[in-house]
């Protein structure tokens, strides 16, 4: 994989990914891990144990590309239920956007989005990947997941 | 081969029964639908029994008589109730067997459904983060929808509004009263664009349907409906599915347009000789997907035809006939059946107030659900 089974950083807030092998972290330029098929070339993500167009069980792990467009999104309005881990409560669970992100002509991979208002989103937007808190643990560690953020300037068609 | 008919449906309502097992409604639905088609239980020869909650669907036959039959169970998401179906009549058509039952229950708890995502091969942290919900799945393939083919916010309103005006004519339904439009629109938005009132619920229920050889059939009733088609298909390569963490850029259709593409071609007829149909509504904008995917219209065309009300129980395609999932909420096992149930009341003439005029010939119902499975029946006197 590529080093994130070492995911603390050295701070005062240790961060740590959700779940090592998901993104690259931590990086200046974060990326999603995916996986390519030796065989057809299918990418996917996260990288799967076997092909889901060929069934061929050797899939070469990809770094997908940063950036991509909206290709869909919706917003997640109430809590979800277990095993939803994000800590809320009825009461202070805020909506999330999430959305379907083309990244280029490779895959489209459903995130996170960190703009929920569907006025401020629109399919086709250029987006970005980050890597942002998801919840804080009681021992204070900052628990981080991906989420695509729209680039400001350079909305897509 | 045989062909096969529905002599008997049976229905236990659709809502919530407090302490009420799911054995026991679907024991109710099982002797309203013998009686239905005029028989007693011992003349069942076999039978298929599905359910989400319920491992042992079998146990019905403890309420019904221990008749020593073989009773297989079976469980395929939301088009579990196609695949109890579907095994049925292929073991009449087979000549296995002349007479059987397909029975589906389901008892759901409040709320979205949830499981574990590792068993619908996404993994683990799929759900921690908040992905494994089939509700946002429905909202982001409408979002999309809409914006390809010109489906308005009001056209999703429009077709919620009318399954509750049609669970107000239909006396097993869980939701029985009509909600206007302006209050479907700025009810809470649950996933957008697809408000609460605009989603189906999981909730209680069962349906039972007895079927036997067809060339049997004018024994039991003077009127037997044929199951024309029974098709089940999952997905491929490049559909957009529920809970998948992925898609690819390669676009497929939807499993719904391969199960109903090989339906008519069973069945011998197209979608302009169908009379009444019945769709997975588990939102207002699955019905409007699925009427173009099951070949009612072409993609776009919803906006007009439901604005000028083709869909109602008076229009020339009737959806829904019976409230649909929106107003019958979703107990998964029974669900289908339900569906067959509505469509067997309204090719017999039967059904009521909610009767499409006309004298109907063809019935059509869809089903589908996590993780990308769609069911096709079509039935005809």
């Amino acid at each position: 994989m590529t080093g994130t089974d070492d995911v603390r950083e050295e701070s005062t807030v240790a961060q740590v990914a959700f779940a090592p092998g998901v993104f690259t972290w931590p990086s200046e330029e974060p990326r999603l891990i995916g996986g390519r098929c030796t065989e057809c070339g299918s990418v996917t993500f996260p990288r799967p144990p076997s092909c889901a167009r060929c069934g061929a069980t050797a899939v070469d792990e990809h770094l997908l590309p940063r950036r991509g467009t909206l290709w869909t999104f919706t917003t997640q309005g109430f809590l979800p239920k277990e095993p939803y881990a994000g800590g809320e409560t009825v009461e202070t669970f805020r909506p999330f956007g999430i959305g379907l992100v083309q990244l280029g002509d490779e895959v489209r991979v459903e995130s996170r989005l960190t703009e929920h208002d569907p006025e401020r989103l629109r399919i086709g937007m250029e987006v970005e990947l980050e890597i942002v808190p998801f919840r804080t643990d009681d021992d204070g560690t900052e628990v981080l997941t991906f989420a695509f953020a729209p680039v400001h300037g350079h909305g897509g068609g | 081969m045989n062909d096969v008919a529905i002599i008997g449906v049976g229905l236990h309502p659709f809502g919530r029964f407090g302490d009420k097992s799911a054995i026991d409604m679907a024991a109710d639905a099982v002797r309203a639908a013998l009686q239905d088609a005029g028989i007693t239980w011992p003349q069942v020869q076999f039978g298929f029994g599905g359910s989400f909650e319920v491992d042992n669907p079998d146990a019905v036959t403890s309420r019904l008589g221990l008749t020593g039959i073989p009773f297989m169970d079976v469980y395929n998401g939301c088009a579990t109730a196609a695949t109890a179906l579907q095994l049925t009549a292929e073991s009449i058509r087979s000549g296995q067997y002349d007479i059987g039952v397909a029975v589906g229950m389901d008892k759901h708890g409040h709320g979205a459904f949830t499981s574990d995502p590792v068993d619908y091969a996404a993994p683990a942290w799929y759900g921690e983060i908040g992905h494994f919900l089939t509700t946002k799945f429905f909202a982001m393939k409408i979002n999309r929808y809409m914006h390809d083919h010109g489906i308005s916010h009001a056209t999703l309103a429009r077709v919620a509004a009318k399954g509750y005006r049609n669970g107000a004519l239909n006396p097993n339904a869980f939701r029985r009263k009509p909600i206007p439009e302006e209050e479907i629109l700025a009810s809470r938005m649950l996933n957008y664009p697809l408000t609460q009132y605009m989603f189906c619920a999981p909730d209680e229920g069962a349906a039972a349907v007895i079927m036997c050889r067809a060339d049997l059939a004018r024994q039991y009733t003077d009127t037997p409906i044929y199951l024309r088609a029974s098709t089940l298909r999952t997905r491929r390569y490049g559909a957009f599915e529920v809970h998948a963490s992925w898609t690819s850029v390669e676009q497929d259709h939807a499993p719904t347009v391969y199960a109903s593409r090989a339906a008519y071609e069973m069945a011998g007829i197209g979608p302009e000789d169908v009379d009444v149909i019945q769709l997975q509504d588990t939102d207002a904008g699955a019905e409007v997907i699925h009427m173009a995917e099951n070949g009612f219209c072409e993609d776009g065309e919803q906006e007009r035809l439901i604005a000028e009300g083709a869909t109602e129980i008076g229009g020339p395609m009737p959806v829904n006939t019976d409230g649909g999932l929106i107003a019958n909420g979703e107990p998964i096992g029974a669900s289908g059946l339900r569906q067959v149930h509505e469509l067997v009341l309204q090719l017999r003439g039967t059904a009521g107030e909610r009767q499409v005029p006309g004298a109907p010939r063809v019935g059509y119902a869809q089903l589908y659900g996590a993780p990308g499975t769609a069911g096709v029946t079509i039935l005809s006197r």
